[in-house]
């Protein structure tokens, strides 16, 4: 199929950037959620990771931001078609955070305070393609885009890169997360658009 | 019956535009005939995809603005200044035009027309769009939920589908509750469906139990939601759809009135 919009010229203004398919260049910094912004407080906040036998490991926002961190700039791609390039971010990478957990796990589900979720693959979440993220752009992470931490998964569509993120649950088969039961992509690939299941 | 989620492949299907309409200076409606189209959910949206001659292609989200029927919909588009796909879609679309769309897209802000519990909608701007259609699909359904809107605009002249509310206020329990951020007064001509209440707001009942409330230079605040909105104790149903500085303090004054976050669904557009 080739339709053409008469008239439509467009106005290629992302001139040689390369974005993945079908994403436009977007300047601001968008918000995706599906409701409220949960309050979620640093005094109570912890991020667990849970293996597949039950064995659970905590971290509180003490000892969690007292982990090495490290400061990762990154283009972002979300489903609803727009790419932002260079965001800055700090973090701490799943490698620190998974280190010495054993597990056969081939998945994650990632837990957010509010009650979302999103299944990763567990590879995809290892040698540094991951991080639980803690500020942006040199500032804390405003609650709106997911503070006081939220998972930083850039090479996938960012509805994977849970907001308010609290755990991990690995897994060793594969279930679907909030967006992924609603008909979006198991794996979501920009560069492949998986947007949708099917795709 | 519309699937409630995206389901199997979504392929992109020919949408042909039958016929385009301003609501405002800067909001265009576009009725798309679109052959395959399988009807959708109020609140759902497509992607359009618009392709240059010479190949180059932009693809955009849109909010469905009609009822759920096969094979057609409409949608309505408002026009960002420094937009690329906007700007043809709000001036240049024509009839006989065409374009590709995937869709419907989102299972989660969508409004079935079997729920029962009363409906409550905040819109900001153009975020009207998909509660227009949930509006419209429930006159459509012959539901008879009561459905309370609040609609914050810049001013009157930015509200998209006045006539059509105003009319669906006359016939059915509709309540519409205008908030017009930039206009600090009221005109003096007054629209002729309204009547002073008060020194800032004014309403009028129809037979149909709706009325249209006016508040003028006022945000959306804890005032404005309690006049409108259904209590928490009767659990509505409640869809915030806008810019998101918008969402976030509509969805934020909501929790505080004491309506459960899960209750609340959501949907924004345009950067922060």
């Amino acid at each position: 199929m080739n339709v053409i919009s008469r008239g439509f010229g467009g106005r290629k203004r992302d001139g040689d950037v390369e974005l993945p398919p079908g994403q436009y260049l977007e300047h601001g910094f968008p918000v995706l959620q599906a409701g409220p912004t949960p309050p979620v407080n640093t005094a109570t906040w912890s991020f667990t990771i849970t293996t597949e036998t039950g064995d659970s490991t905590r971290w509180d926002w003490r000892q969690f931001t007292a982990l090495p961190a490290q400061d990762i700039t990154t283009d972002i791609h979300c489903v609803t078609q727009w790419s932002k390039l260079g965001t800055r971010w700090r973090g701490v990478s799943l490698d620190t955070l998974l280190d010495g957990i054993e597990t056969n796990a081939g998945y994650a589900m990632a837990r957010s305070y509010g009650g979302y979720t999103t299944n990763v693959p567990l590879p995809d979440l290892r040698d540094g393609k991951a991080w639980v993220a803690y500020e942006y752009d040199g500032k804390p992470l405003r609650p709106e885009h997911g503070g006081p931490a939220r998972l930083l998964v850039p090479h996938l569509y960012f509805w994977k890169s849970a907001k308010w993120v609290t755990g991990l649950d690995l897994m060793l088969r594969d279930r679907h997360g909030f967006w992924e039961q609603l008909g979006y992509h198991d794996y979501g690939d920009p560069w492949r658009e998986q947007r949708y299941q099917g795709d | 019956m519309a699937r409630t989620a995206v389901s199997g492949r979504l392929s992109w299907l020919v949408a042909t535009v039958k016929e385009a309409r301003d609501e405002t200076a800067t909001a265009r409606t576009l009725a798309l005939d679109v052959p395959g189209w399988p009807g959708h959910l109020a609140g759902q949206h497509v992607t359009a995809k618009l392709t240059a001659e010479d190949g180059y292609a932009a693809q955009r989200d849109y909010s469905i603005a009609s009822a759920p029927e096969p094979d057609r919909f409409e949608v309505t588009v408002q026009r960002l200044a420094d937009g690329e796909v906007s700007p043809y879609l709000t001036g240049v679309a024509a009839p006989g035009d065409q374009l590709e769309v995937r869709g419907p897209i989102g299972g989660w802000f969508a409004w079935q027309p079997a729920d029962p519990r009363p409906l409550l909608l905040l819109a900001g701007g153009s975020g009207i769009v998909p509660l227009m259609s949930m509006i419209r699909t429930r006159d459509q359904a012959g539901s008879q939920v009561p459905v309370r809107l609040i609609y914050s605009a810049r001013t009157p002249a930015d509200v998209i589908y006045q006539s059509e509310l105003s009319e669906r206020v006359r016939v059915s329990p509709l309540t519409v509750s205008y908030l017009y951020t930039r206009t600090a007064r009221r005109p003096p001509p007054e629209p002729r469906d309204t009547q002073d209440t008060g020194p800032q707001a004014s309403g009028t009942a129809g037979p149909g139990g709706g009325r249209i409330l006016r508040r003028y230079g006022d945000r959306l605040d804890a005032a404005a939601l309690a006049e409108v909105a259904f209590s928490p104790r009767q659990k509505p149903a409640i869809f915030v759809c806008g810019p998101s500085g918008f969402v976030e303090s509509a969805a934020d004054l909501l929790v505080a009135a004491g309506h459960l976050p899960g209750a609340i669904k959501t949907e924004r557009f345009g950067p922060s």
